[in-house]
């Protein structure tokens, strides 16, 4: 299982902060995951776009499409940051 | 090094003095206070609500002081940020960075902001008059960052 969290403008969107997701065998970056979860259509389509701004994190350091991903870690996609 | 994302206010003298207490080397000591403005892209702003991504954000913050150390010569770092709902005039962050000397300082302290402005996450929503919106990143944001690549 992977642990997968969504904040900001991301979580309002999808209706859902976090989820845990058993990671088929064919998913082995961020990008696949990211294309995993588009496929539920819907705001799901919408907000995880290939042409989107969406960030994303693996074990929380900022992390590109193809990053690897594995069982057990914690994947998290948000807008870009507003901080400061 | 500290770093701490609270709720709470913090007071700017009380947070230097600790952080300069003890250490005679010190000579200079360069800060940054961002504080909540009342309007923003033209619209006026009642208040705003601050998340982030706890674990993440302090690590991530941490990580731009650890380059911040690699590249001048600085004794100590400070950052507060604040969470939760914030009204105009209210402190949101502080960068405070001890030094020598003020070259080291400044120059460290404006880093540490400008990445932390494009790479920790921390997402504001504003509530206006005509409802609460997700404030976008600027472009101007990532350009601020991006030019300290080219100096060093």
């Amino acid at each position: 299982m992977i642990t997968v969290l969504y904040f900001a403008r991301l979580r309002e969107a999808l209706g859902t902060g976090s989820e845990q997701i058993a990671l088929p065998q064919t998913v082995s970056d961020l990008d696949g995951l990211r294309e995993l979860l588009a496929a539920r259509g819907g705001p799901w389509s919408e907000e995880l776009a290939a042409n989107g701004r969406i960030r994303a994190a693996v074990n929380q350091s900022m992390a590109s499409g193809d990053t690897a991903i594995a069982d057990g870690d914690e994947i998290a996609f948000f807008p870009p940051v507003t901080g400061g | 090094m500290t770093v701490r994302i609270q709720a709470a206010d913090f007071d700017i003298g009380s947070e230097i003095a600790a952080l300069r207490r003890a250490n005679p080397k010190i000579g200079a000591v360069a800060s940054f206070v961002g504080v909540v403005r009342d309007v923003n892209e033209g619209g006026a702003v009642e208040e705003m609500a601050l998340e982030h991504y706890p674990g993440m954000t302090e690590r991530a913050i941490e990580e731009i002081i650890s380059q911040a150390r690699g590249r001048w010569n600085i004794y100590d770092a400070l950052v507060i940020h604040r969470v939760g709902t914030l009204k105009p005039l209210d402190q949101i962050v502080l960068v405070v960075v001890t030094s020598g000397h003020r070259g080291d300082a400044f120059a460290a302290c404006e880093f540490v902001m400008d990445y932390l402005k494009t790479r920790a996450p921390f997402w504001k929503k504003e509530k206006t008059p005509s409802g609460a919106r997700w404030v976008d990143a600027r472009a101007s944001d990532d350009i601020s960052a991006e030019r300290w690549r080219l100096k060093g």
